[in-house]
Formats: structure tokens, sequence, C-alpha cells
């Protein structure tokens, strides 16, 4: 295996710093996200203390309550509490499910990213290959088919794929379940909250195999809008790669045409695919609200919307954080990767 | 001579399909190159000159618009009876090329050592990664290039325009070919560059004994570097001859016109031609000296 850099000594240390730099940033952009969330919740009309009370409490039960959640102080010393909070862990209860929020983002969160998690494979497992098959086939009876297919699943959200392939595959053809994270029938500890990793640790194929049948249903509904997306982008690229002058040379010199496709074709476009690929799997989190209603699917997507219909601050705020903090995760991994990838952000951060 | 010729083209035609029917851009071209022997083709841009070339590369065969027919035969063997990928099999071992552009010929995604040892393999499938870089660092040295080692491990995009050219040429003739198709090379380059680059061009296609067919637009580059000249205007070959010949007494009003639009270093400003005259319709001259 090659270096990863054989011309500055610094750089791999390059690589680092600029990540550091990345994750500096992001912080940054958590701060401000925080700040943003916490004041516009307490701006929507509606008091919070009443909501959660029911019309039956009285003033003073009310007061009671919005002393409770220093709901009286200025918006800046509420702030300054919630953030002191939060550098503790707390995050304060939930007025909805009267929980801490933090205990339900541990329940609600794995669930959601072991769904967003497999959805994103699929969408580069599946979009990716597609993409770079349409563009070297391209204006053949491969590219047809796959940019019809890509086009029908870009072309409807995630909701109707849902509850079409629940109507196709569980209800006409009952191949899958239809509700739910495993069987019923089946006790498991929880350790991660991942069903996956919880049924692999405890050594139970059979609860593997059953949490894998409920997962894929619901995964391929959520990410059928992104497969179609990364198999349009990846063929545009593609094809706008195969019009420059290297490819040709590959091509002169008689470079299998697979091969072509392969390292000199894809490699190359992946680098601007991949930029938005990364933007589309944060978005995943947003999109599985639907798909998680339609699978009766215990996530935080479904939570998130609950806490918001119910004025549930201190839940509001800790779920947008959490996928505010995913999205940038996200981004921060992505941009790892184009670095990698691309040598020419590689060598011109290690030679400044 | 009893040895085929390396490459002999007759009466090659070249059409485009079209929603209206279709398009001829070749009318017949005729074109000899024997072994060792350096031909240039010259003529303005569209005139046809880098389409017969890839013909003869075999790759516009594979565009599905286009229509070649009449022959082109490397060594012998008429290309339009090979297969596609008897096609590509000559690519890259016997008939290789070198481009315009070499800063953007060269994959900017992989190190120049990597693309050198995928040409290689084009030879010889099994050849190792220190087999390859040992061959390829041999013959940048006989391009001139001081450090290959330095070179070997950079991207096209660390090298200068005339460090590209050297790997391009390197690369093009590592393979030892019996054809070389040199289209309008170092064009993109400045006029030092392009002149040094060429006779180390030159220096290394006479050692092999290598066959090229040299594409231009540029007379004066020409003159120094081939035996013989095609001219080529709107995909017919109109005039033919040894190089001295056809300078010392150019015959075809095509020819001519494009001589004398040659600026010279005197002075005197770029001469003015007409871009059309049906006097460059005039027939085909053939020089008579030429064997």
């Amino acid at each position: 295996m090659a270096p990863i850099c054989t011309f500055t000594e610094g750089c791999s240390l390059s690589i680092f710093t600029r990540f550091l730099g990345r994750l500096g940033a992001s912080l940054v952009v958590l701060i401000g996200v925080s700040m943003l969330i916490f004041f516009i919740a307490r701006i929507i009309p509606g008091d919070p203390a009443r909501i959660a009370l029911g019309p039956r409490a009285t003033e003073a039960q009310v007061d009671q309550m919005r002393e409770a959640l220093n709901l009286n102080e200025p918006i800046i010393v509420q702030y300054g509490l919630f953030i002191g909070d939060l550098m503790r862990g707390d995050l304060g209860m939930s007025l909805y499910s009267n929980r801490p929020v933090m205990t339900d983002l541990v329940e609600y969160l794995p669930a959601t990213l072991e769904l967003v998690l497999l959805a994103g494979s699929m969408m580069v497992m599946i979009g990716l290959p597609l993409g770079a098959i349409s563009a070297r086939y391209r204006g053949r009876w491969p590219d047809n088919l796959v940019r019809v297919i890509s086009l029908l699943a870009v072309s409807a959200p995630a909701f109707v794929w849902a509850v079409g392939l629940v109507l196709v595959f569980a209800y006409f053809t009952p191949l899958f379940p239809i509700t739910g994270r495993i069987s019923d029938t089946l006790e498991l500890e929880r350790i991660t909250g991942f069903m996956l990793i919880d049924t692999l640790a405890a050594g139970r194929f059979d609860a593997f195999a059953s949490a894998l049948h409920h997962l894929i249903l619901p995964a391929f509904a959520l990410s059928l809008s992104g497969i179609g997306q990364a198999a349009r982008l990846t063929r545009s690229n593609m094809i706008a790669t195969y019009e420059q002058p290297a490819i040709e040379m590959a091509q002169a010199y008689g470079f299998p045409e697979n091969r072509i496709a392969r390292r000199y074709a894809f490699k190359p476009s992946l680098i601007p695919s991949l930029t938005i690929i990364g933007l589309d799997f944060a978005a995943l989190l947003g999109n599985a609200f639907l798909v998680e209603v339609i699978f009766a699917w215990p996530g935080l997507s479904r939570y998130g919307v609950g806490v918001i219909l119910q004025k549930d601050l201190n839940a509001i705020v800790g779920t947008v954080l959490i996928i505010s903090a995913t999205f940038l995760i996200t981004n921060l991994i992505v941009d790892f990767l184009v670095s990698v990838l691309n040598p020419r952000i590689r060598l011109s951060e290690g030679n400044k | 001579m009893s040895e085929p010729l390396t490459l002999d083209i007759k009466d090659l035609r070249l059409a485009f399909k079209n929603w209206s029917g279709t398009t001829e851009v070749l009318h017949g071209i005729d074109l000899k190159i024997a072994q060792s022997e350096r031909v240039a083709l010259v003529g303005e841009s569209g005139s046809g000159k880098s389409v017969t070339s890839r013909i003869v590369l075999g790759t516009m065969q594979d565009v599905r618009t286009a229509r070649v027919t009449g022959q082109v035969a490397f060594e012998g063997t008429d290309l339009s009876a090979l297969t596609s990928s008897d096609r590509r099999a000559l690519r890259g071992r016997d008939i290789s090329m070198i481009f315009q552009d070499p800063s953007s010929a060269l994959n900017p995604v992989f190190r120049i050592g990597e693309l050198f040892q995928e040409v290689l393999k084009r030879r010889d499938p099994k050849v190792t990664k220190a087999e390859a870089r040992k061959r390829a660092a041999k013959i940048l040295h006989e391009v001139s290039i001081e450090d290959p080692d330095r070179v070997l491990d950079s991207y096209s995009f660390q090298l200068s325009g005339g460090m590209n050219q050297r790997v391009m040429i390197a690369m093009a003739l590592i393979n030892k070919p019996r054809l070389l198709l040199a289209d309008e090379p170092g064009t993109a380059l400045d006029v030092t560059v392009q002149a040094q680059t060429l006779t180390l061009m030159r220096d290394l296609v006479e050692q092999q004994g290598t066959s090229v067919l040299f594409i231009s637009h540029n007379l004066g580059v020409v003159r120094e570097f081939a035996d013989r000249i095609y001219v080529i205007y709107q995909g017919r070959i109109v005039e033919h001859g040894a190089t001295k010949a056809l300078f010392d007494a150019p015959k075809h009003p095509y020819t001519r016109a494009l001589l004398s639009a040659i600026p010279r270093l005197t002075g005197g400003g770029v001469p003015d031609i007409a871009e059309r005259s049906p006097d460059f319709d005039a027939p085909f001259i053939d020089h008579a000296e030429v064997r």
C-alpha cells in the first residue's frame, strides 16, 4: 500500500489539522443551531405549560409549572440555564412522555439511526453501481432502463413508496412483516438499542434474521429516492468525465472498457457525487418521519413530530440538536472522504 | 519492397448518419506508410485529419453514427475485418498515440507511475510494480528526464506542460509500437518546448524504427520531422510528395496558400488568405519522384 503522501512529510498531519478545523467549524454551527431552535421554540404561540397541563388545570397550577420550567425568566437567562444543564448531559424533562429528554432520545434514536444507516448504505451500494452501469452503456438499453427506474424513484416521495411496498410485499404477497422492529414472540435484552447489534451480541441469529427481515422494507422505501438521485448524479458526472481527454487516452491505449469505467471514469466522478450524497443521506433523517409512521417504527422522527405538536420545549430542542449533530457528522465524514479521493485537495493542503 | 506496408489506406470514406440522412466527411483517402517512415498529414481544422487518425486507431469504428468504408490495412491486416475487441488489442501495443494537450490527457487522479504500469500491462499483463517502475524510469531517462523517480511519484498537475509531454512520448513508445499516431503533438505547449520535445520524439522513433503518422496544421514543424507529406483539404488529399519536393515546389493552390500562411520572423504580418477558393478544389497532385 502506497503512503498517502510521498511529497511532503507533514501531509497526513495536514489532513488531521484540516479535520480539526472542520470539527471546530461544526461545533460553532451546532451552537448556532441550538440558539436558533431554542428561541424559535419559545416564540411559537401557545403556552407550553398550559398545553402540558390541559384546559382544566387552574391558573395557579400553570404558574407553578411555568416557574418550574424557568419560563418567567428573561429568554437570555433561560438559554444560559439550558446550556448549563446541557453541559451536564441534562436536556430537561419532556412534558410529553414525562421522562428526561435524554432517556427518550437514547430510546428512540438507535431505531432511526439503524433505519437511516441501512437506507443510506442501500443508496450508495445500489445507486452508485446503477449510475455507473448507465454511463458505461450510455445510449444503449441498460442506460435507458436505469434512467426510467431512477426517474420513477426520485419522482415519488418516500411515503408513497412505503405505502406501495407495504401493499405489494406485505399485504398481497406477505413476504415481509408490516410493523415493528422485531417479532413480538422474541424476548431480547436491550444493550445498544440497535437491533442488529443487540441480537448478534446475544448470539441470537434467529432474532438477527427477524430484525433484518423487519428492517428491509422500511429502509428500502426510505432509500428509493436516494437511490434514484445517486444513480442520476453518478451517471451525469461519469458521462461528463467520459468526454475528457484522459478517457480518450485510456481508450487509445486499449485499456479494457470495464476497467476504464471503474477506474478512470467512476473514481473522478465520485468526488462531486459524494458531497450531494452526503446531504441526501442526512436528509433521510427528516424523510424518515412518514416511513416510521407507516411501518409503526418506534423512531426519533416520529417522536420529534409528536413533541412539536405538543409544544414540548425541551424535547423539541433535544431532537433538533441530535438531528443537526448527525447532519454535521455526516458532512465531516464526506469531507474527509473527498479529500482522500481527490489528490489535488490532499496535496494542496499539504504544500501550504 | 516485400514486407507489408505499416499502414495502407485505400479509398477511405467516413460518413456520419443523422436524422436527415448521411453526411460524408472523408471522400476517399489514399495514404501509405512504410516501415520506419515518418509521414505527415497536414490540413486545417475540420479537414478530416483527426478523424483519419481515429479510424486508424480503430475507435471511430465504434461510434454508432459513423460509417467507415474502404480499406485500412495495418501490416497487411484489414482493420475492418477485425472485431472491435481485436482492434482494441492492437491499441497501446502495436499502435500508439500522442495527444495534443499532454496535461489533460494524463489522468489527474493517478500518479504517472501508475499510468505507466497500466500501459505496460497492455504488452505484458503480468508485469510487476517494481519491473514496471524500472522500465518506466529507463525510458523517462531517454526523454531527458533527470529525476524519473520524482516524476513517477507525481500527478500530472504537479508537472509542467513540457514535462508532461515528455512523459506522454515515453508512454507512447514504451511498448515499442509499430505505428505511432501523433495528433498535433505539443500544439498546446509553447514553441520552444514543442521543438525540444519533438526532437526527443524523433530520436526515440528513429532508434526504435517506429513508423509515424504525424498530424498537424503547422508546416514548419512538419518540415523538420516528416519524410513525406500529404496535404488534406475538405476530406480529400490534394497534394502528396517528399517533404523537400513539396516545400521546394508546391503545386496545388491550397498547399501554396497553406505555405504562405506561416507568419515570418521578418515581419509583414499574417498573410491574407481566402477562406474558400474554387482553386482549392483543383484535382489531386502527386509529386512524381515519390516511390
